[in-house]
Formats: C-alpha cells, sequence, structure tokens
C-alpha cells in the first residue's frame, strides 16, 4: 500500500465552498455555477458531441467539482443550459451514484465491500473507519463536518483489498490496523 | 414508397398475414389473441420493459418480448405456452411483491390489468416473506395523484410526456428496486392533456383526484359518446353511475384523437348532471311559466310562429339531427339562424398532428354552419319587429340577451336543458335533453361526422330537440315528425350532399368523413 | 497503489510488459518503446486491410462476451455517408476485475493508439473512451496521454500529417456497473440513464446517436497495435489450447489468495498451475473452497472444477464457468458462501437499472432471501424458491444484469447445497463464530 500523496500526489480537499455554504441556497441566494471559466469549459465540451443532451453528464461534474455536490437548483440551471427539463437532469442525476444530492463531508470515504473485498475483511475496515472518523452510520456525516463515509460497490481494486477512496484518491490495502494513520493525515 | 411487404405467420394456431416491420403483439391482436402486455401501447414508443408479453417463438433460443419482436415469415408462436406461460407467471410474481394488495380501496379496481393478468394467469399465493417496500403517495398536480406503492414501473406516463406530450416533467428516478415515477419539485402535471397519464396507466398508480374513491369500476354504466367541450370531437367513453356522470375518458379513434383526450374535455363534464333542469313544457299564463302537456306546448308554440319570421339562435353543441331540423323551422318560417360559441386558448398534442383542445367551445360549430347558422358577436340584433325569438340552447354558447332586443320580438320560445335568467320572459319553453341523454351525430373541425349514443336517462319530460321540433313542424303543417334519431340522420343525409349515403349503420362508432371534406392532415399541409 | 509484480517465467507479457514502468506513461517514452508504429502503418493501410489483420489474428473480445474482434469491425459498411463511432469500454466494474485499470495507469498511449488504429478501421472520426467516474487515476493518466497526443498532432484533424480525422474524447461515467453493457454506455455518452437498449438494432447499424457504432474493451483496443505490427501470425500463435482462442489474456486475480495481482497468459494455460504456482495458492492454512474465473457474472467453480480448466473461452466454459472478464475471484474455505453468494446478489440489486421487471424486483427480492438464510432464519422452501427466481430471471430480460444475479446463485446452491442447509437446519452461519443475535 503506498499512503495518500505518494504515488499520485495528494489527498485533495474539493476545490469548492466550506461545507454545507452551498447547501441551503434558496431561490434568492442561489449563485449560478455555469459561469465564466466554467461556461468556457462547457462550450469546449459540447464541441465533442452531435446533441446538447450528451454533454449532460460532464456538466454535472462541473457542477460538482465546483460545489461538491448537486442541488436541485443546479439541476434546474443545468437543465436550461442543455435545452432539457429540470425533471430529466433529476432522471439522470438519480441513476448515478457518484452525483451527491446531499452536501458531504470535507472527506468523501468510499469503501468498497462488495464479495471480494469482503473475504478480506472489508466489514471490519468499515467499522474501523466509521469509528475513527466519527461518522457513526453509512452515509452520515461526521459532527465536525469532516468526514462522510458510505460503501460503494465494487471500486475496480479487486485485488488489493480492501481500496478506499478518499475524494478523488485511491487507497489501497486498506485494514482496521491502518485507518487512524491514513486519517491522521488528512485531519 | 414500394409496395408493403406483407409476412405470413402462425399464431396460437392461427395463420395471419399482417405487413412486415409489425410486432408479434400487433400481429397477435390482428389474429384475435390478446398477448398480455402493460408497457406496451401503441400509442407510445416501445420501450419493452415489463417483459409481460414475452412468448415462445419457434426455433429461438430465448422468449421473445412480443411488442419488441417484429414478425418473420413462416414463424410459429405460442402465447399460451407452459414456458410462455411460466415466465409470465414469474413476472407477475415480481411485480406483485411489493405490490400494496389494497385493490379494496383502489379506484383501478375492476380495470386493473394487473389484477386481470394475475387472475388469469398468476400465482394463487405469494412467497414473499419480507417486509414490502413503502413510498409515500404524492399529489403530482393537475387531476393525477401518484400511489407510488402501486406503480409497476412500466414507463407509459413517462413515455407519454416525452414523447406525445412534448414536455418530459416525468422522469424514473433511483433505479433498482428502488426506482419511482419522479417529477422535479415545482413543476407539475399541469400540461393541457396530462391527465391522459391516468387512461394509460395500467394500473391504479395514476389516478384522476376528480374521480378519486367515487365509484368502482364495476358500477360503472360506460357509454360510447363524443366529447362536446370543444370542436375537436375527442370520442369519448361517458361514464355514469346510477344516472349520474361520474367520469369521461378517451375512446381511440386513429382519425381523430388516437387514444388521448385533454384534460378541459375529461374534466368538464359536471353540467351534464345540472340539477337546474327544465323537466316538463311550460307555457306562460300572465306573468307566469306553467308547465303543461308536451302537445299543449307545441301547438302553443306553433301558434306563435305562424305567420311570423324565427330568429333561430342555436347552440353549438346542438347534434346535426336538431340543427338540421332547427334549419326546416327557419326556412319554413322565412327566418335566420345564428349562432355564437364559447372559445379559450387552444391547446394542441404535439405528437399527434391536428390533435388540440380547440380554441371553440363546443362540439357542432361545423354542423352549425353547415345547416346555415350564421355565426353572430351580436346575435340578437337581427331580430326585427314581430319576429319571433327561438332560443336553441343545450351549452357551450354565451348567453346574453339584451331586453330591448327581446322587446322587439312578439314572443320567444326556449328550447333547451336550462331556462336561463335573461330568458325568463319566454313564452314557451319546451325542455330538451343534453348530449348525454340522447343519441345523435356532431361533425368535427375537419368535417368528421361522428355518433355519440344516450348514456344516462331524461330529467322528467325532456326530449330531444329534434324530436321537439318535429312535433312543431307537424303542428305548422309540415308531415309527420320522426320517432328515432338514426331516421332524422337518414332523412337528413337525403337532403344533404354533404352527408350523401351515410348513415348511423354506416356511421358506426367511428365517424366517417363528410363528402369532399379533406384528411385532417391535409388541411395543416 | 497497488504495483505490479515481477513478471513470473510463465507469464506472456504482450499487454502488461510496461506495467510498473512510469517512463511508459509519457508519449515520448511510448514512442521509445515502439509506439505509435502501428498507428502510422494502420493510417497507410486500407481500413479493410487492417481489419482483416484483426480477422486473422483471433482476437476476441476481452470485455466478456469474446466476440470476434475483426468480424465486429467488419460490420461497420464504409462508405454509408453516416458517421460512424468507436467507444472504448473503460467502465471497467466488474467485481473481481481490475485489468483495464492497470492498462490504463500504466500504458495509456495502448489504449489511445489501439481506439485510434480501431477509428480508422471502421470509418470512424470520433472515439469515446467511456471511464467510470471511480477511476480517478486511470482518468488522469489516460487524460494526460490524449493532451500529449494532441499536442504532437498524434490525434486531431490531421492526425499523424495524413490529413485523416481521429478525435479521441473520455467521457466520465458516474457511478453506474450497467454503463458496462454496450447500449448502456452508449445511452450514458447521450446524456441519458443507463439503461441497456433492446436489441436489435445492433450498434453497427444504429449506435451512438444513433449512428453505426462499435465498442470494444479496453484490453481489445491495447492489444491492437502489438497485432498490426508484430502480424496475425505472431498473435494467432499464442494459443495453448482451443485454436479459436489465441493471443494473450490479462487475469485480475483477487480475494483469498497469496499473491492477487494481474497475470498475463497465454489462452489456454492450465487454471491449476496459474492458480497455484503463479499466484502462489492460498494463504498459509487455508484450502481453496470455490473460484469465479470470470468476474461476478458468472458460475462459480468448485476447486476440482477450476484444477480441471484450460484458462480459454472454451476450457471454462467445459468447467461449468465462463472466462467472462478474466477477473478470477477465489474464497478460501474461512469464508462463508451464503454470505458471499447474497453479497453479490446485493451488488447486482444495487445495480439493476429499473428497467426490465424481472431484475428490478429479482434482484433485490433474491438478495432479502439470502440475508435471511445468512443470518438463520430460512428454510429449505427458501432454496427452491430461489432457483425457481433464478430461473425467472435468466434470459428474459434487455441485457443480462439479471441472469448474472442468478448465476452464483444456482450455481452456489447446486455446488454448496450443505453450506445452504447448515445455515437453515443450524439457525445461524456455521462459520461465525458469535452466536446469531
Amino acid at each position: 500500500m503506498t499512503p495518500p500523496g505518494g504515488e499520485t500526489g495528494s489527498v485533495h480537499s474539493p476545490a469548492h465552498a466550506p461545507h454545507g455554504a452551498a447547501g441551503h441556497s434558496n431561490e434568492e441566494s442561489y449563485q449560478p455555477v455555469l459561469l465564466g471559466g466554467v461556461r468556457d469549459e462547457l462550450n469546449r465540451i459540447l464541441e465533442r458531441y452531435p446533441t446538447k443532451m450528451a454533454a449532460l453528464l460532464p456538466a454535472l461534474w462541473l457542477v460538482q467539482d465546483a460545489r461538491g455536490w448537486v442541488s436541485e437548483h443546479s439541476m434546474a440551471e443545468v437543465a436550461q443550459a442543455l435545452e432539457l427539463t429540470p425533471a430529466y437532469v433529476k432522471g439522470v442525476v438519480t441513476f448515478y451514484t457518484m452525483y451527491h444530492q446531499h452536501p458531504v463531508g470535507r472527506y468523501f470515504v468510499q469503501v468498497c465491500t462488495t464479495s471480494p473485498c469482503m473475504a478480506c475483511g472489508a466489514e471490519d475496515t468499515v467499522a474501523a473507519l466509521l469509528r475513527h472518523t466519527g461518522c457513526g452510520e453509512l452515509g452520515s456525516t461526521s459532527p465536525d463536518g469532516k468526514f462522510t463515509v458510505i460503501e460503494v460497490e465494487c471500486l475496480g481494486a479487486c485485488g488489493f483489498a480492501t481500496p478506499i477512496m478518499i475524494n478523488e484518491e485511491f487507497v489501497e490495502s486498506v485494514t482496521p490496523d491502518k485507518v487512524s494513520t491514513i486519517l491522521a493525515q488528512l485531519r | 414508397m414500394g409496395e408493403t411487404q406483407m409476412v405470413t405467420l402462425t399464431i396460437e394456431g392461427r395463420k395471419v398475414s399482417v405487413a412486415s416491420g409489425t410486432s408479434i403483439l400487433e400481429a397477435a391482436k390482428a389474429a384475435g389473441v390478446l398477448v398480455p402486455h402493460y408497457c406496451y401501447h401503441p400509442g407510445l414508443p416501445v420501450a419493452g420493459v415489463c417483459r409481460m408479453c414475452l412468448v415462445e417463438v419457434e426455433k429461438a433460443p430465448k422468449l421473445a418480448p412480443a411488442c419488441a419482436s417484429a414478425v418473420a415469415e413462416g414463424q410459429v408462436v405460442h402465447v399460451h405456452s407452459e414456458k410462455a406461460l411460466e415466465a409470465r407467471k414469474g413476472v407477475l410474481e415480481f411485480l406483485l411483491i411489493n405490490h400494496p394488495l389494497d385493490c379494496p380501496i383502489c379506484d383501478q379496481a375492476g380495470e386493473c390489468e394487473l389484477q386481470d393478468y394475475t387472475y388469469r394467469e398468476g400465482r394463487s399465493e405469494g412467497r414473499l416473506q419480507e417486509p414490502k417496500r413503502f413510498n409515500p403517495m404524492e399529489d403530482f398536480g393537475g387531476d393525477v395523484l401518484y400511489v407510488t406503492n402501486r406503480c409497476i414501473l412500466c414507463t407509459r406516463c413517462v413515455r407519454f410526456m416525452d414523447d406525445v406530450a412534448g414536455e418530459p416533467v416525468l422522469n424514473v428516478s433511483e433505479r433498482g428496486d428502488r426506482a419511482i415515477i419522479g417529477k422535479f419539485e415545482g413543476a407539475d402535471l399541469t400540461h393541457a392533456w396530462a391527465g391522459n397519464v391516468i387512461d394509460l396507466c395500467p394500473v391504479g398508480a395514476l389516478v384522476s383526484k376528480d374521480f378519486l374513491n367515487k365509484a368502482r369500476a364495476w358500477e360503472l354504466d360506460r357509454t360510447p359518446s363524443i366529447c362536446p367541450n370543444c370542436t375537436q370531437g375527442c370520442n369519448s367513453i361517458v361514464e355514469t353511475r346510477d344516472n349520474f356522470v361520474v367520469r369521461t375518458r378517451a375512446r381511440p379513434n386513429d382519425e381523430v384523437n388516437k387514444y388521448y383526450m385533454c384534460d378541459h374535455g375529461r374534466l368538464n363534464y359536471r353540467w351534464m348532471n345540472e340539477q337546474n333542469r327544465l323537466e316538463a313544457p311550460l307555457v306562460r299564463q300572465g306573468e307566469r311559466l306553467v308547465a303543461a302537456d308536451w302537445s299543449t306546448a307545441v301547438d302553443h308554440a306553433a301558434k306563435l310562429l305562424n305567420g311570423k319570421r324565427a330568429v333561430v339562435l342555436a347552440s353549438p353543441m346542438l347534434s346535426n339531427e336538431s340543427l338540421w331540423m332547427l334549419s326546416k323551422l327557419i326556412r319554413k318560417t322565412g327566418g335566420l339562424g345564428l349562432f355564437t360559441v364559447e372559445t379559450g386558448p387552444e391547446a394542441p398534442l404535439l405528437g399527434v398532428p391536428d390533435l388540440a383542445l380547440r380554441a371553440e367551445r363546443a362540439a357542432n360549430v361545423r354542423g352549425a354552419e353547415m345547416f346555415g347558422f350564421e355565426r353572430s358577436s351580436s346575435p340578437l340584433d337581427g331580430i326585427q319587429s314581430g319576429d319571433v325569438l327561438v332560443i336553441a340552447d343545450v351549452g357551450g354558447m354565451p348567453l346574453e340577451i339584451d331586453p330591448s332586443a327581446l322587446a322587439r320580438a312578439s314572443a320567444s320560445i326556449v328550447i333547451g336543458t336550462t331556462l336561463p335568467e335573461d330568458a325568463r320572459s319566454a313564452t314557451v319553453v319546451l325542455p330538451v335533453t343534453n348530449v348525454t341523454e340522447e343519441e345523435g351525430t356532431f361533425t368535427n373541425v375537419h368535417g368528421r361526422v361522428q355518433r355519440y349514443l344516450q348514456a344516462r336517462a331524461a330529467p322528467g319530460m325532456a326530449r330531444p330537440a329534434w324530436w321537439a321540433l318535429g312535433d312543431l313542424l307537424e303542428a305548422m303543417g309540415d308531415a309527420a315528425g320522426y320517432f328515432l334519431a338514426s331516421e332524422v340522420f337518414t332523412a337528413l343525409a337525403g337532403a344533404s350532399p354533404e352527408f350523401a349515403g351515410m348513415s348511423y349503420e354506416s356511421l358506426g362508432l367511428k365517424g366517417a368523413r363528410l363528402q369532399g371534406s379533406r384528411q385532417p392532415a391535409e388541411t395543416t399541409g | 497503489m497497488g504495483f505490479p509484480h515481477a513478471i513470473h517465467a510463465r507469464e506472456e507479457a504482450v499487454l502488461s510488459r510496461h506495467f510498473g514502468d512510469s517512463n511508459a506513461l509519457s508519449l515520448d517514452g511510448w514512442k521509445q518503446r515502439g509506439g505509435y508504429k502501428a498507428l502510422e502503418m494502420a493510417l497507410g493501410m486500407e481500413p479493410a486491410a487492417i481489419v482483416n489483420v484483426l480477422k486473422e489474428s483471433g482476437l476476441r473480445g476481452r470485455g466478456g462476451a469474446g466476440f470476434p474482434t475483426g468480424l465486429k469491425w467488419s460490420f461497420m459498411k464504409p462508405g454509408d455517408g453516416k458517421p460512424h463511432y468507436l467507444c472504448c469500454n473503460a467502465d471497467e466494474s466488474e467485481p473481481g476485475t481490475f485489468k483495464d485499470r492497470e492498462i490504463m495507469r500504466w500504458t495509456p498511449h495502448a489504449l489511445i493508439e489501439g481506439c485510434a488504429i480501431g477509428s480508422y478501421a471502421i470509418g470512424a472520426e470520433t472515439c469515446f473512451i467511456y471511464i467510470r467516474g471511480e477511476f480517478s487515476e486511470p482518468l488522469r493518466a489516460v487524460g494526460n496521454a490524449l493532451g500529449e497526443a494532441y499536442d504532437a498532432g498524434v490525434l486531431g484533424a490531421n492526425a499523424m500529417g495524413t490529413g485523416k480525422t481521429v478525435n479521441i474524447y473520455i467521457h466520465k461515467g458516474a457511478g453506474a456497473y450497467i454503463c458496462g453493457e454496450e447500449t448502456a454506455l452508449m445511452n450514458s455518452i447521450e446524456g441519458r440513464r443507463g439503461n441497456p437498449r433492446i436489441k436489435p438494432p445492433f450498434p453497427a447499424v444504429a449506435g451512438l446517436f444513433g449512428q453505426p457504432t462499435t465498442i470494444n474493451n479496453v484490453e481489445t483496443l491495447a492489444a491492437v497495435p502489438q497485432i498490426l505490427v508484430n502480424g496475425a501470425e505472431w498473435y494467432k500463435k499464442f494459443c495453448l489450447s482451443n485454436p479459436k482462442s489465441t493471443g494473450t489474456k490479462l487475469f485480475s486475480v483477487c480475494g483469498n489468495i497469496a499473491k492477487p495481482g494481474n497475470y498475463e497468459v497465454v489462452l489456454g494455460f492450465p487454471f491449476k498451475d496459474f492458480l497455484y504456482e503463479m499466484c502462489g495458492g492460498p494463504l498459509p492454512g487455508r484450502k481453496f473452497k470455490a473460484i469465479v474465473p470470470g468476474g461476478a457474472s458468472v458460475p462459480i467453480q468448485t476447486p476440482e472444477e477450476a484444477e480441471a480448466t484450460l484458462m480459454d473461452y472454451e476450457g471454462f466454459v467445459a468447467q461449468g464457468s465462463m472466462l467472462g472478464s478474466g477477473g478470477v475471484i477465489v474464497f478460501d474455505d474461512s469464508q462463508c458462501m451464503v454470505k458471499l453468494i447474497g453479497r453479490f446478489a446485493r451488488f447486482f440489486a444495487h445495480e439493476s437499472c429499473a428497467q426490465c421487471t424481472q431484475c428490478r424486483e429479482g434482484t433485490a427480492w433474491v438478495t432479502k432471501i439470502l440475508e435471511r438464510i445468512e443470518a438463520g432464519g430460512g428454510t429449505m422452501q427458501d432454496l427452491d424458491t430461489l432457483l425457481e427466481l433464478s430461473e425467472n430471471m435468466t434470459g428474459k430480460t434487455i441485457c443480462v444484469l439479471s441472469d448474472s444475479c442468478a448465476a452464483p446463485i444456482v450455481s452456489g446452491i447446486k455446488k454448496f447445497r450443505h453450506e445452504f442447509e447448515a445455515h437453515i437446519t443450524g439457525k445461524r452461519c456455521p462459520l461465525r463464530s458469535r452466536s446469531v443475535a
């Protein structure tokens, strides 16, 4: 196992506003995402596809990269930009598990527990992560807003059980005894 | 376009020839075999997801979804083979594990395809031991309530809004067994045709708020009718319980409305049950209108009209039969026929050419025009001193009667379902039936003549207007009137070149176009 | 992170030769290792000639179905006036499979070169590489490599100065196993829910954006440049058993085994040697109990069946399973089969797209039954029910996700019935030290 920050650079916290800041936006305070550089990026993406709809997944990624999650306001904004209806966009958002429909912790920790990893002790790794982050249960965010731990289906790193993903970075071969060290590097 | 290639195949032992490209399901229909299905609907793009229409095709390795499999020459299809039945039994079991089985309180019960096919092909008992999934119901807006737990995710509603209404406000949200039909907060099913999703839903998941808990399906009497609420003439079914109209729904007709009916049309039925109806003929005696028998009232009216010009203000919701009889009265007296019509915004259904909630909100504007009635915004201006004003009103026309116009008339006769406040000075009042209480025909905006049947009993002594008019004309010296609407129609057809050759029999329940009227598609082309 | 092992003497490192060699990541580094010679060569050939080489080589799809690649390419009719598309399926999500990830992490240019050749061969000017959203590192590696390739004029409107257009873009997934199904992948690129489509029409007729489309797995496309440079004969000689199974194949190995990782062997290699010699056999003091040789979707093998298997498309079928994606999952005698199979079922229930009834409802239901049996609440009747439900979930849906859920259940109950029965009669998991609460 290579600790985070080793092989592929450090574990970044997402470059978005502090936790929850965009989480409670309402009609009056919603700030559009698809402006300036983000809009330019979307325009570049649109050139690749013969339809506007095809830019939907990339556009939602742009939103999540900027805001940390995809709010209903953002769905409506993306819908308008791509000439879709908000209901359509929501149907797509809810299909894909990686788009957060709620704000998540600063470090979003996904632990693979599918059978191959489970056979290698993934459940104990989950327990250790919940304990050390203070999340308490899967899907909830720790009281300090730093961590959200979820179970994830096969991360495609089965040979290096148990892989966990912290934001954009993989950490492989995580065993319960390594959890506190890994988390210490994030705090 | 070359000639259509025909393909011959055998379905349940019956040979059938259909155009190439036809689905096995439609071919089976042509052969008189029903292949059970949920997600398939002839008006919607094929989804192929419910997997209920699995049939066995000889020499094919797997069962085929009949809705999504095109016919092939020489195919031998078994709809009721053991393999196919087992597969469908499996589908039904899967559909039922999370279904609440709340048929006793479900509006769909009795007309539910999940019930029907389960009775026919399903297991007699369930095997699920775990708790059922639960989701709260949701008000989708418009007339639509989504009872999530009953949903079988056939996606007909989603496809209707996407592909027919052209307003994708419904989606499938989430995935796996968490999936539900969803909408976006604040974007309701307010589309003018959205209520069709209720008809399309094969189970009790999308129900009408208007009809909610009003009646059980098996208590209803169903009558083929024509929606009277605009000039489109959507074919409809009027459903009554205890002589009350409780629901109207679309009746399929490829030439007019496909499978659909707009919300305005389907929900604007309460007037059909109006309680302030005229139930007996009335004749003025001094200050008062007094009930009379038909012959007394008709004779009285005939006397009033004797030697006078009849200025007829006719509702464009009258049948062709009644309008034709009125036109005879007008000719006989050298009179004048006029009409006005209520209007509202037009609301097309994008996915069906030439289908819209029309601006003119009465069924027989075309008929009125054909029989010589003139559209007028101030119909009473034409009344000259001594004329007899005849108001034939069965709804659909805004009625504002200027007292000064009435004063010019020597008398006024109301042939109506109700007696409007403004017309209380009438001399004779003849009670007539509304569209649900009589048989007749309308001519729609595209010149299609369509029959409607009687759905409920008429109140009191009310008669179809053509009948009352027949008696009136007889009292004025014409030959005897008619006993049946069909007789009036046959006479009308004999007298009007556009109707030449038509009869109730030839019209059937799908109607026919007037001579010389164009296909709807051509009128827009 | 998951550094590759030193190449085992009995491996045949064609695709994996440069795994672990970070110098191979850059365009220059790749060129120094012989990269882009194949593309240069290809762009000078007639597309049909390239397709013929592929046909000759015997290369079959490495994603799971094993369809002959050259034949698939030949379905794309040149000069039909329509835009053609190539899709590269890099949505590797089959539990137990992590080979494409390694190809992209270490040799992104091999993939890009394969995509470029494939695009040209099928008359496509645009190729989308659909990489699952969780694959941050492959996304970076392929993204960087694409940037370099565009900058160097390898790709673009004048690819390698030939005047031919080859555009390759990454389309990042967002968390959906089913998008590895080819038509679901196309829907996902089009900005839709990743629902598999009814076939026909097949992608070669109406695929991405309704246009003729070919879709190939990462490993398949990455093998193309080598085949072109070295010739079909060279590739065809990699064959230890059935002549229909040629070439080398990456197998991912995981679970309870001494040396998990990716191993590249010539097709037809003895599975027994592979498991015990190459991968080091069971962990100390343990015995193999069950082997799932081709990712979670294939039937489970007993160790006896596995040991009798020759590792190619036909060899796995002969021993009751399938080659699948080449993801070998090994469980030893410390593991509870009921629990593992239940967990597989839960995976499929989570990933079902919700279209077909049998899959949407069936995957969730069998999961509940399996979890109940595991918790000690099962009955013998449940086993019959599971088998019946599995039958109802097999061969009846648009795609095979439902079948995939059923496969380990059916094979599991068949081959490990005693474990299921022990749970039912003992009202608890016999392998769990603590009693069931």
